[in-house]
Order: C-alpha cells, then structure tokens, then sequence
C-alpha cells in the first residue's frame, strides 16, 4: 500500500473540517476525490502533502508523514494547487528549476545543479508544452499557462505520489485533455499514484480507477466508478439528480 | 517585456563591474568634501597609509602620512565613508530578503518598523543602563539586535493573521501600526530617562557622522557574517518569492528557514542601527533598483544589492555633506526623500497592476 489515511481529522477553530476520513491507494491507481463544496476535499489534500496539523494517520509507505524532513516528503509527495499567486518576474524556468530543490537540499549539495537537473527541468517542459515559454516571465502568462508551469515544476520534482487539486482549472478542453492524458503517461511508469481533487465528474469516470465520494468531512463511498457513481449516492451527496442531469447533458450532443 | 533573459548566476565580470563602480564611488566620496582633495592625492595618501600598516603588522618601521589633507582623509572621512557603505550593503541585503519572504516589493526594515524596533531596543539599553563590561558597544548592540527579532517576530504573526496573501495594503498597515506602537514605547522610555534625550534622540536620526574604525570593522563584520547565512539561502529565498506554500510542498524547511534568515537579517538591522541610527528607505530604494536590472532570482539580486546599497548610501551620505555646504544634512534625510519617492512609484505600479 502506499497510502494509507486513517481516522483522519482536521478542524479550523471549532469547526470539523475532516471527521475520521479514511481510504488508501495502491502504485498505480488514480484517486479521484469527488464530493460538494465545503465536503474538505481540498482540505485532505493539504493534510497528506502535510501542509496543517491532523489527527488520525497518513502514512506513505507505512511512515507517518509528520515525521518526515521536508524534502524527504517532497521527494514522495509532490502537489499542484488550484491558485498560484507570484508577485516577482521570475522566468518559467526558474520557477520550475525550482521543483528540483529536494533532490538536492542537503548543506553541501545546495549550490550544485547538476546535470540531472537540466535534463529534468527540459523534460518537464516538454511535456507540458512550456518549452518555448521557458524565458518568459510568469507575470505575463495567462491562467492556463501559469497552471501548466507549476505542473512542470512538480513534475520535475519527480515525486511517487501526486496531488492535484483541480488540476482542469483555467484550462481549455485542449488543455485539459492534454494534462490529463499527459498525467495518465506518467502514471504507467511503476511505483507512482495520482490523487486528485475534481468537480467534473465525467472526467472523475473518464480517468479516475478509484472515486472517493466526499460528504461533511468523511468518505460516503469508495470503489469504482461505476459502484459509486450510483444515482442514488449522488442524489445523496449532492441533494440533485446529478446522475440524471449529467445524462441529460450528454444527450444534446447527437 | 516579454522575454526574461536574465542569466541565473551572479558572474565574476558582474562582481568586477559592480566592485569596480563602488570603489570608484568610494574614491569620489572620500575625496569630495567642506575641503576637496585631488584624487591624486586622496589615492596616494590611501596607498602609503596601507603600505605603512603592512610594514607594521610585519614589524618593519614605516610611518604614516602626515599633513592635514592626511589626516582629514585618514581620520575623518575613510572611516565615515566604510562605515556608510557597510551599512548602506547591509540594510539593502536586509531589504531584498525582507521583500522575498514577504512577496511585497515595499517590505523593508524602515517601512514595517523594525528599524525602530531595534532603536528602541538600543535606547532602552541606554536609558536603563544595560552594558556588558568591557565591551564599550555590546550592550545596545545585543539589545538593538534582539528587539529587531523580537520586531520581526511581531510583524509577520501579524501579517499572517491579518492576511495570508500579504497584499500591499496589508504591508502597509502593519508598518504603521507596529511604527505607532514603537514611538510610543520610545516616549515611556524617555519619560524615565529625561535626562538622556539628547543621546536618545540620536538613534532616531541615524547619522554616520564622526565613526571610526572599529565601528567599520564590526559593520563589515557583520555584513560578513550575516550577509554570508543569506548568500547560502538564496533557493530557498526564490522559493518564499514564488510563494510560501510552493515553498513547503517543493521541500523547503519553511520554519527553520524562515528562522534562520530572521536572524540574520535582525543581524544585520541590528548592528547598524546600534551604529548608525535610524537610516530608512535603503533597503527600498536600493533592491528596487537592481531587481529592474537583475531580475529577481536572489541569486543576483543579493550581491547586486549589496554593492548597490553602499553605492547608494555612500552617494547618500556626500549629499548630506555637500547639498548646503557648510551645513551638514542628516543622512536619513536624503534616504528618505529617495525613498519617498520610490515608495510612491511602487506603489502607484502595484495599484495599477490590479
């Protein structure tokens, strides 16, 4: 197993954000997280890249993740978030050279970039198509191209999990396509899983080999798509016939 | 502009052309005075005053340059002139770093109030008569160093509370806040120490006036070591620019990072406030300047920076001197009119930005 979230809690204050979630996931399963607004989805996200403080357990690889250094969790666990606000006209490259510094964070391996650097940071621009954006400045990318930077950055970082939350934000069909059939490649190279965090709940089908189904904090269901995308748990969750409208949707399209 | 071209290390013809414009800055303000010296002369007295130390520190007689023109360079304006451009290099690393952990150009130890804070820390030492034995500087210095921790400590609980994105706003408000709270505590503390106003109210003015060496030696020596922890840490800097949570989930030890770069720029605040007072705006003006020509990877930016602030200072402090000649302005005059209008440039540029 490589992950592996128990009982997870988290609260803000006195309010229960995350209420004994619990779920695993195995070397090359994706993990779609499914679930309404203020279910926590994001919230468990930013627990296992250990972000905030939690009760319960997360251990990846059957080692609690709290008590790993920084860049030996960045090493295992990499995540794109939904917003990216820079400030400073740092160059994509820059930006996603970054992504590497776990690989050498050590005090005598600060300032070496070696050559493994180059060619992943090359590697991860290709693959997401910033190549010829490489120089520019990120205060001058749109959205979509912000968003496909930081992908290549965690790419580089060349983590066995990946978090994303949201990862079709500010990107066209082109785009989405392309970062998800971009992410399905990269998980058919062994020893690596994807969780992610969506709304769209035919992609959620279309790419997903597990769904988790959120609800208040908690995990409703878990299986297939096909056992928890049931209209009866939808209804549930979301309190509409989702199932229905979705079908309804697809079907205008002759 | 769409193409970001900078080149990502801080080449050895960039540190010669940079050290090069500095020393030759250095030469002008030495020079240049109530009474002016020829350059000629000014290099020449420089260069036998140096040879003669070496002669001496191996034992071999020599003797020092005599003569006016000597002595006004030898014991009045180098040591002033190194003391300015120590600090001038150590409040702008003090900027630069402050404006990277804080992703806001408008960061900087005067505008947010830790220099204050620190020169409260040294009046208190004063007022109260907190000194180590033996070591004439010691106890304003510990104490200005450790109320601009204890100020920095402040001011980013606050701004995470107040605001995690740290908008500009934001920033400001702080600065003023936390610059209210410290003249007030500035008044208490002169309401016990009436009769020490006078000396009090120095640290609130910075002046390098009538510094020696041993001043220059323990700024340098600072700048040496503090700016050095910096110069180890430009990744991570680069990483808390982009952004604080991008910084932790590519692997960066955010606590104990941010820790240690707190410290080092309370370090460097610290010392030269308890030196020189209060000189605000460098570590604005000077990193604002050089991020437009370096660009913002730290890694160029902190050594341009550096010499960019002496230079800046140094020009700063002849200003002082030559402006209403024979009169002589207070530094933080000039670097506060420079950075007034630097302030407001930013500022109009992150209003226009949204």
């Amino acid at each position: 197993m490589m992950l592996e979230v128990r009982d997870l809690g988290v609260r803000y204050g006195t309010k229960k954000i995350l209420n004994g979630l619990g779920f695993s996931v195995k070397e090359g399963q994706w993990l779609m997280i499914a679930g309404p607004n203020g279910a926590g989805k994001s919230t468990a996200i930013n627990a296992i890249a250990g972000g905030i403080d939690y009760t319960g357990s997360i251990r990846f690889e059957g080692e609690e993740i709290r008590r790993k250094k920084p860049a030996q969790l960045a090493r295992c666990i990499g995540v794109l978030t939904q917003s990216h606000p820079v400030s400073y006209s740092f160059s994509v490259e820059e930006v996603v050279t970054l992504g590497r510094y776990s690989h050498s964070a050590g005090f005598l391996s600060r300032r070496v970039e070696g050559k493994d650097t180059a060619e992943a940071v090359n590697a991860a621009l290709e693959l997401t198509g910033m190549t010829k954006r490489r120089g520019q400045s990120v205060l001058t990318l749109s959205g979509g191209e912000l968003q496909r930077t930081f992908l290549a950055q965690v790419l580089a970082q060349d983590p066995r999990l990946l978090l994303l939350d949201e990862p079709a934000n500010h990107l066209d069909p082109v785009y989405q396509k392309q970062i998800f059939d971009l992410i399905r490649d990269w998980l058919k190279t062994p020893g690596r899983a994807v969780i992610s965090v969506i709304h769209d709940l035919s992609l959620a089908r279309a790419y997903g080999t597990e769904i988790l189904l959120m609800n208040h904090g908690t995990a409703l269901a878990c299986g297939t798509a096909d056992e928890v995308l049931t209209p009866a748990l939808l209804k549930e969750v979301y309190q509409m016939d989702v199932y229905g409208w979705m079908r309804e949707l697809l079907s205008q399209w002759n | 502009m769409p193409v970001n071209s900078h080149k990502k290390r801080f080449s050895a013809a960039d540190y010669l052309l940079f050290s090069v414009v500095t020393a030759a800055v250095l030469c002008l303000c030495v020079c240049a005075g109530s009474v002016t010296i020829p350059l000629k002369e000014t290099v020449n007295i420089i260069r036998q005053a140096l040879y003669a130390r070496i002669c001496m520190l191996f034992g071999a007689p020599a003797s020092l340059p005599e003569g006016t023109a000597a002595s006004i360079i030898l014991s009045v304006r180098l040591p002033r002139v190194l003391c300015v451009a120590a600090t001038g290099a150590s409040l702008s690393l003090a900027g630069a770093v402050m404006q990277g952990l804080l992703r806001n150009p408008l960061a900087d130890g005067s505008t947010l109030g830790v220099s204050s804070g620190a020169a409260l820390g040294a009046v208190i030492a004063i007022a109260f008569g907190i000194t180590f034995p033996g070591l004439p500087f010691a106890g304003t210095m510990t104490m200005a160093v450790l109320s601009a921790f204890l100020s920095l400590l402040i001011i980013l609980g606050l701004a995470c509370k107040l605001d995690r994105s740290l908008s500009t706003n934001t920033i400001i408000l702080i600065g003023m806040v936390f610059s209210m709270f410290v003249s007030s505590l500035m008044n208490i503390v002169i309401t016990f120490a009436a009769d020490k106003v006078q000396q009090i109210t120095f640290w609130t003015m910075g002046s390098l006036q009538g510094k020696g060496y041993s001043e220059a030696l323990i700024l340098f020596g600072a700048l040496l070591l503090f700016g050095g922890i910096l110069f180890f840490h430009t990744r991570e800097l680069n990483a808390f620019a982009i952004g604080e949570e991008n910084a932790r989930h590519i692997g960066v030890n955010v606590r104990r990072v941010k820790l240690v770069l707190l410290i080092a720029v309370s370090g460097l605040i610290g010392i030269c406030v308890s030196v020189g007072g209060v000189i605000g705006f460098v570590g604005l003006v000077a990193p604002h300047i050089l991020r437009m020509i370096t660009g913002p990877n730290h890694r160029r930016l902190l050594p341009a920076s550096a010499f960019g602030g002496a230079t800046f200072l140094m020009l700063a402090d002849l200003a002082a001197r030559m402006l209403l000649r024979p009169r002589e302005l207070n530094i933080g005059i000039v670097t506060s009119l420079a950075g007034a209008a630097v302030f407001l440039v930013v500022f109009w540029r992150a209003g226009r930005g949204k």
